[in-house]
């Protein structure tokens, strides 16, 4: 009964901050003090908690760790971008981005249950290889790919626009790497937190559910936990198709966010992985709420760096390694709890003295 | 214990993914450190300048560009050149009175990271915008230009969408344009009618002016013997491709990307022992002041460029000699460019009459109307004018290399 209340108040803790989150940037957002960047940054955050939520599923509660989200982020991305200027033109904005987003979350599902069909058997750190690949290959697949669609159907080819051959009114969606131009820009910062709260209502009630707990016992102790027959590869693919979904939603508002959507290395490669993990490492892994708040301090720190032109990269590597030795070095952890410790021993005193 | 794994893993990947950014920057830093400490004095001592001679207002000029990574020159060069034209423009007394202040803004040319560094901009009082100098990130910049009503000219972005929005214009030739008028310069002067073409299927500007390119040649009457392509992450051998296109019997090799690759295929070429006629675009222009490039390789090799440094007149000398002192290194189109952009701005700002204390809306609709009037010398052409559509007019130039130096190709 302790256990489920303690539970509890985490999580409802991790609401309450994105929704404090939430009312401090519209209130900002409405008294119109923010400046244009932090209001250009308002979904790009939305999108950046929704990863690190999602890799949080795979490398904090099952144990494993994936080296190509940015691969399922593309490919949610592209789903719903594709889906955006087809079907999706003529509808309603609101709609048109909810059905993309189930699209998106569906497609990137796919691509993790396949990925992890063969891989999730296996013993070791062989995920992280197969992802890394994986998302260097999508990234690269898309680049290759023209896409157009006529009065015929759609026209798929790997060559150049010209070999689409497409006939009368038709017209090219994706132009090999000049990717998809034109989308609609529906996103918006109500819909980001929306779906951060979804994402966090799906993590968190996994990880206090009985398959959470199975997932966690597997990635503590793999034997033990196959002792008491639980099924070790149906856990681990349950924990990563949900974080691949995400990963694709997040994709989906990315898209939705620009009116462009290339894949380059940029945005969808190894380095965006990298990124993701940073977040959650920063964060605290496992840790929802720091993964959260890494997201938002490590999306924004770059740019308020801006006025150190061309050393802004080294201050930021600086930070980051200032960072993980605060969170995670014994000596750092140490300090931190005899700082606490004599905080509130203070407070005591100050309060027996007051009484 | 998989937790530590984890954590020594991920921190042993940062370390290496930061290395890989610090090399790649640096070798672009240790030519511009030196020019960009220089900048940032003169843009200090020159906004106090500004200041001080009228202390109302300035125009507030602003660009982005890949100031770092990979295509950090092309980003440098803009700024350079853009510095420069304003230094120009605030020592000849401004423009309609008011002196000019040139910000810039890094923007990775990546798409999410275009638009902050535009949204920067805004945040410091961008008035008219001068960007993106990438296509991608362009594309990405327009719908937020066309939603504040800001005046657009991009010195570099080359993918034809950019300007269909009508406050955007364009101060270098688009992938259609350079695509076909390669086709028709190589089909008009009869170079060759066996053309093989190596291209980057990654990159926007690449690959456009590859299609453009293979729709004309077509209408020509040449004959693409083979297409081949490469990436960006496998941009340093390109023996299969050279192999296949001889083997195809290919005259003429087209080459629509930028000098440091096409430095590698000629250097390859020639271990190969094969000699076709190489034809490049404006992307290839600079190829003869890469560091460590044998020149003697590129003899012979066409292109088609709206600017070369080695021009006599007067304006580009001036211009070049300038560059040199300030940033010490040859300009190259995308500098020069950028530069044609503020004189662009100047000339059709003078024709509208507009002030800074005016509202960026009423600036775009004040100068919208004058762009298509207006007619201008520049580094990049003689007498150009911007159709409707926003495109510029002018002639490119076809040179060849012979002996080391552009020579015209009439």
């Amino acid at each position: 009964m302790k256990n489920k209340s303690k539970a509890f108040k985490q999580s409802f803790t991790t609401y309450a901050l994105v929704l404090a989150f939430y009312l401090v940037c519209e209130i900002w957002l409405k008294t119109g003090n923010m400046s244009s960047l932090m209001e250009g940054l308002l979904v790009p955050l939305c999108y950046y908690m929704i990863l690190a939520v999602s890799l949080n599923i795979v490398v904090g509660i099952s144990g494993e760790l994936s080296l190509g989200h940015a691969g399922f982020m593309c490919v949610g991305a592209f789903t719903g971008a594709i889906f955006a200027v087809t079907a999706g033109a003529e509808m309603p904005e609101y709609l048109e981005l909810f059905i993309a987003i189930i699209l998106g979350a569906a497609v990137s599902a796919v691509f993790g249950f396949l990925i992890g069909i063969p891989v999730l058997r296996l013993r070791g750190d062989y995920l992280a290889i197969v992802t890394l690949a994986f998302g260097e290959i999508i990234k690269n697949v898309i680049n290759t790919i023209y896409l157009g669609v006529d009065v015929e159907g759609m026209h798929i080819t790997m060559k150049d626009a010209l070999s689409l051959n497409l006939g009368e009114g038709g017209k090219t969606i994706i132009k090999g790497a000049q990717g998809i131009t034109g989308l609609p820009r529906n996103a918006n910062f109500t819909i980001g937190i929306i779906l951060v709260f979804i994402s966090l209502f799906i993590v968190l009630n996994l990880i206090n559910s009985r398959q959470g707990r199975a997932i966690m016992a597997i990635r503590d102790n793999r034997i033990a936990a196959e002792s008491i027959g639980l099924s070790v590869s149906k856990y681990k693919m349950m924990a990563f198709v949900i974080s691949a979904a995400l990963a694709g939603v997040a994709g989906v508002l990315y898209a939705h966010n620009l009116a462009t959507l290339q894949a380059t290395p940029k945005n969808f490669g190894y380095n965006m992985s990298i990124m993701i993990l940073v977040f959650v490492v920063l964060g605290g892994i496992g840790n929802i709420k720091g993964s959260l708040i890494a997201a938002v301090i490590l999306t924004i720190l770059p740019e308020k760096l801006r006025f150190l032109s061309d050393y802004r990269m080294l201050i930021y590597a600086v930070v980051l390694i200032a960072m993980m030795l605060f969170n995670s070095a014994p000596k750092a952890v140490a300090f931190r709890e005899r700082l606490v410790e004599s905080i509130s021993r203070k407070n005591k005193k100050e309060a027996k003295e007051e009484a | 214990m998989k937790k530590f794994m984890c954590l020594t893993m991920t921190a042993a990947i940062v370390a290496m993914s930061l290395a890989a950014c610090g090399s790649s920057t640096e070798s672009a830093d240790t030519e511009t450190t030196a020019a960009a400490a220089e900048g940032a004095d003169t843009e200090a001592s020159e906004a106090a300048e500004g200041d001080a001679a009228s202390s109302d207002a300035v125009f507030v000029i602003g660009g982005t560009g890949p100031l770092t990574g990979s295509t950090a020159i092309y980003g440098n060069a803009v700024k350079n050149g853009g510095q420069i034209a304003v230094d120009e423009i605030n020592a000849a007394g401004g423009i309609n009175g008011y002196q000019v202040k040139w910000i810039f803004e890094d923007d990775e040319a990546d798409t999410e990271k275009a638009v902050n560094a535009y949204n920067t901009l805004k945040d410091q009082g961008l008035q008219m915008f001068v960007g993106t100098t990438t296509s991608g990130s362009c594309l990405a910049v327009v719908p937020e230009t066309e939603n504040d009503n800001m005046f657009q000219i991009t010195p570099s972005g080359t993918t034809a969408e950019i300007t269909a929005a009508d406050n955007v214009y364009r101060m270098c030739f688009s992938d259609p344009a350079q695509g076909t008028k390669s086709a028709e310069y190589i089909g008009q002067n009869g170079l060759a009618t066996k053309i093989g073409v190596i291209y980057d299927s990654s990159d926007t500007y690449s690959s456009g002016i590859y299609e453009n390119f293979a729709a004309e040649a077509a209408n020509q009457g040449l004959e693409i013997v083979g297409a081949e392509a490469f990436t960006a992450d496998s941009k340093t051998d390109f023996r299969t491709q050279l192999q296949k296109l001889k083997d195809a019997g290919a005259e003429l090799v087209f080459l629509p990307f930028y000098y440091t690759e096409a430095s590698l295929v000629l250097q390859q070429a020639d271990e190969m022992g094969w000699a076709p006629m190489f034809f490049g675009c404006d992307g290839m222009d600079g190829i003869l002041t890469l560091e460590g490039f044998d020149t003697s390789l590129a003899e012979g090799l066409m292109l088609l460029t709206p600017f070369s440094a080695d021009a006599e007149d007067e304006l580009t000398q001036n211009f070049v000699a300038k560059y040199q002192e300030d940033y010490g290194e040859v300009p190259n189109q995308f500098a020069a460019d950028a530069y044609d952009c503020l004189y662009v701005i100047k000339a059709a700002a003078e024709e509208a009459g507009i002030t800074p204390d005016m509202s960026v809306s009423d600036m775009c609709e004040a100068l919208k109307p004058v762009m298509t009037q207006i007619e201008i010398d520049g580094l990049t052409g003689q007498g150009i004018k911007f159709t409707e559509d926003g495109e510029p007019n002018k002639a490119p130039k076809a040179v060849v290399i012979e002996n080391g130096a552009y020579k015209s190709m009439e």
